[in-house]
């Protein structure tokens, strides 16, 4: 029987690129369906009633949400293949250990990073690059978070790479000056097709940043 | 080879109850060990230097963080009792979700509870009792959210049962009333020793609230 593998998605979420990756380094074949967050589809509310957000991935009718839940979850059952998670229990518990600090210090920082003015935005900014030089130091001399090959921290950060130049722009800073290590790991991961197949163009996510600004009233 | 286990923990952290459950339920022998957290130690200091946070699970030297990470790798290591997540990716998926659903909502909501007054308060409240009656259906009729016996998300959200009394007395409401399954579970968890032990009384919790709302001149 084949599988049939549809994610509810959106071009600019660093959650959803995340699944997309997964999926590309698995070699799934995969449906993706770009949603209306103002006006959601019947189908999101159906598979993701508790939250309503995207990525949602629907395997086979059944849907999954939360990025990282649905990383862990592809993992597991195309586990033939490009294998994200390590196999070492210890290893694999400071694979997530790091995921969740890029959720709480990375993703969520960076989400208010070009919402911000002022000394509130100079906060935001000394705690995005805090978190990025401590993954500097997870990193290390490898060439992967995962080793040799990507792996899960890999999948969970590089997303929020193609928000970096809209990050530069609204906080008039440089993310390569503050963290050389990680943007040449990003180069690295850029040079993998699973990644720069998932990754919009930074420009267009500028675009999108001015617009939402101009929606959301800041100057 | 002798295992070595040691948490650092904190009596009434429903994170490091979540632990203490889990080694409960595999009979792990571990050595407890309470940190006070206005002087932490150096061990927790050089075991948790990203977050400076209990619980800490530490096995044979090496330090695992974050309460849900602790308890895979304790499902994973001690495999061969009492498993605590699914054999199923598609179940152990949704055992994730609903952890980090419990994640995401009880602890900051509850904690809105206990720190605010007035409107806020109540929507706290409000809010509290919706993801509590999520929960709820999510249990439908199982006598554990594992089934026949406790597994993640149980671990995950029972602790929390200790800090009702706290919520309750602090917002002047009764849980029970809105969410008797939810209560009967929790009752139904506490006849395991492995939570028992796990869990401190209420009362104490409370007081330990009180001492809290003085000291951060909340009244």
């Amino acid at each position: 029987m084949e599988d049939k593998v549809i994610l509810l998605d959106f071009w600019s979420s660093s959650y959803a690129m995340r699944v997309r990756i997964a999926l590309e380094e698995k070699g799934i074949q995969y449906e993706a369906r770009e949603q209306n967050l103002v006006d959601k589809s019947p189908l999101l509310v159906d598979m993701n009633p508790i939250h309503k957000m995207i990525p949602v991935l629907i395997h086979n009718g059944k849907p999954t949400c939360e990025s990282l839940v649905i990383v862990e979850y592809i993992d597991q059952v195309w586990n033939d293949r490009s294998p994200l998670l390590p196999s070492d229990p210890y290893q694999r518990s400071q694979a997530r250990f790091w995921a969740d600090y890029i959720d709480k210090k990375i993703y969520t920082n960076g989400k208010k990073l070009w919402r911000e003015k002022g000394e509130k935005q100079e906060e935001v900014k000394r705690e995005f690059i805090a978190g990025l030089r401590a993954l500097e130091g997870e990193l290390g001399e490898k060439v992967y978070f995962g080793g040799e090959r990507i792996g899960f921290v890999d999948v969970a950060l590089v997303p929020i790479s193609s928000w970096f130049y809209s990050f530069e722009k609204c906080g008039n800073f440089s993310i390569e000056k503050e963290c050389p290590k990680i943007v040449a790991w990003v180069k690295r991961c850029m040079q993998k097709k699973s990644v720069s197949k998932s990754l919009p163009d930074p420009q267009k996510i500028y675009g999108y940043v001015l617009q939402l600004k101009q929606k959301l009233g800041i100057d | 080879m002798a295992e070595e286990v040691i948490l650092l923990d904190f009596w009434s952290s429903p994170f490091g109850m979540r632990v203490r459950i889990a080694l409960a339920e595999k009979g792990v022998k571990y050595e407890y060990r309470e940190e006070d957290l206005r002087n932490k130690s150096p061990l927790l200091l050089q075991m948790n230097p990203v977050h400076k946070k209990i619980p800490v699970l530490i096995h044979n030297g090496k330090p695992i963080c974050e309460s849900l990470i602790a308890v895979q790798y304790v499902d994973e290591v001690w495999k061969d009792k009492s498993p605590l997540l699914p054999s199923d990716p598609y179940l152990r998926a949704q055992a994730r979700f609903w952890a980090d659903f419990i994640d995401k909502k009880i602890y900051d909501i509850g904690r809105k509870i206990w720190t605010t007054k007035g409107d806020e308060q109540e929507a706290a409240k409000k809010e509290f009792i919706e993801a509590l009656k999520l929960l709820e259906g999510e249990l439908g009729n199982k006598p554990y959210f594992g089934g026949e016996s406790m597994g993640y998300v149980d671990v995950a959200l029972i602790p929390f049962y200790s800090w009702f009394y706290a919520y309750e007395t602090c917002g002047n409401f009764s849980i029970e009333p809105e969410c008797p399954v939810l209560i009967a579970w929790a009752k139904r968890c506490l006849q395991k020793e492995s939570v028992s032990k796990s869990l401190p009384d209420p009362q104490k919790v409370y007081e330990f609230v009180l001492v809290l709302k003085k000291k951060f001149g909340i009244e």
